[in-house]
């Protein structure tokens, strides 16, 4: 009885916001990046069908409540990117040639080191768009036939990876203009990325960081097809 | 006005649906309609105060709306066993490699566009 219950989509959907919720009050009181709440959620979400016996597309008739909202918000990311218009025109050249820079490498880097040890086609095509921010590059991997969700995956741990590496990167590197810094941040690893240059540096970085993570969202979703096709993928 | 504001959201989303399913170009349907929506507010056509709270709205909850996308990890493991070493090495280097190549080409650039050395260069 109460098994069957469980199957029931409108507690499946309670469920997920209920344990994201959770999630996120831990990470904040904790402050550790690696209690990513998306992260947290997924494996206990997951840890919780499979111990149910729950099987993945009882959840989806739920969860695709919630994932349908994706699209319209990739949509809405048009308003922020509108408002910083004013500030990419005045510095156009270097904002494009190091957000270009960063996306063509990014890409490329990653095809070939994962070829190099042996990932299948379909793993290959799904870490190409693994440095923008999940919705945009599930929706990458979608157009270009590799696995959404191993993406979705695989984006939030870039994300943590970056926020934790990307300054000492920089250090070692020699990066050390604010605006470089920030819009590195926000480049390679997304949202995540952003918390974390809001956290070394405040709210500049942070703003840089958030166009970062906007044009190379944009750049990804349009150069990524003719990138893998270039390289054979 | 919530209404307005989700018409417009999905007004552009549908306009991007258009674009794909007429063109057949292999870029997200999402990413034309955020574009066409930066150009109309650009050009006036659409004024922010139309769009504004729920795009706020949506772009600030972005991680929650992925996490069931996420927990469709379970149905693919099958599909990644023993390709987790390859994952992980070339997605930890990429992203090393993508935050050095961003960060040093902008530094380098905005020198060479301003004429002028950033601090403690």
């Amino acid at each position: 009885m109460v098994m069957e219950f469980l199957e029931n989509n409108y507690f499946l959907l309670a469920l997920t916001f209920v344990v994201f919720i959770a999630a996120r009050i831990l990470n904040r009181r904790t402050g550790i990046a690696l209690l990513n709440p998306i992260l947290i959620s997924v494996i206990v979400l997951i840890l919780f069908l499979w111990l149910a016996d729950i099987p993945y597309e009882t959840y989806t008739a739920g969860g695709n409540y919630v994932e349908f909202w994706l699209k319209p918000a990739v949509v809405a990311l048009g308003v922020p990117l509108y408002r910083q218009l004013s500030t990419i025109r005045k510095q156009l050249l270097p904002i494009i040639a190091a957000e270009l820079a960063g996306c063509v490498a990014g890409i490329i880097s990653v095809v070939l080191i994962a070829q190099a040890l042996g990932a299948s086609r379909e793993v290959v095509l799904s870490l190409a768009a693994k440095s923008v921010t999940t919705p945009i590059a599930m929706e990458v991997t979608a157009a270009v036939g590799g696995i959404p969700p191993l993406t979705a995956a695989v984006v939030v741990c870039v994300g943590i990876f970056g926020g934790m590496t990307g300054f000492r990167v920089m250090k070692m590197t020699r990066v050390k203009s604010p605006m470089a810094r920030g819009l590195a941040m926000g480049t390679a690893a997304h949202a995540l990325g952003t918390s974390a240059a809001i956290d070394t540096g405040g709210q500049r970085y942070g703003a840089w960081a958030s166009l970062g993570l906007t044009l190379n969202g944009l750049f990804t979703a349009l150069l990524t097809p003719s990138i893998l096709q270039a390289l054979g993928v | 006005m919530v209404i307005l504001q989700l018409a417009v959201i999905f007004v552009f989303l549908a306009a991007g649906e258009l674009i794909v399913w007429a063109t057949g170009v292999p870029v997200p349907s999402s990413i034309i309609g955020m574009l066409l929506l930066t150009l109309s507010l650009q050009t006036g056509i659409v004024k922010p105060r139309h769009v504004e709270g729920v795009a706020d709205f949506l772009v600030a909850n972005l991680g929650f709306f992925f996490v069931p996308a996420g927990v469709a990890l379970m149905s693919c493991l099958d599909l990644i066993k023993g390709q987790w070493v390859a994952i992980v090495l070339s997605a930890g280097l990429s992203t090393v490699i993508v935050i050095a190549v961003t960060g040093l080409i902008h530094q380098f650039a905005r020198r060479r566009v301003h004429g002028h050395g950033v601090s403690g260069k």
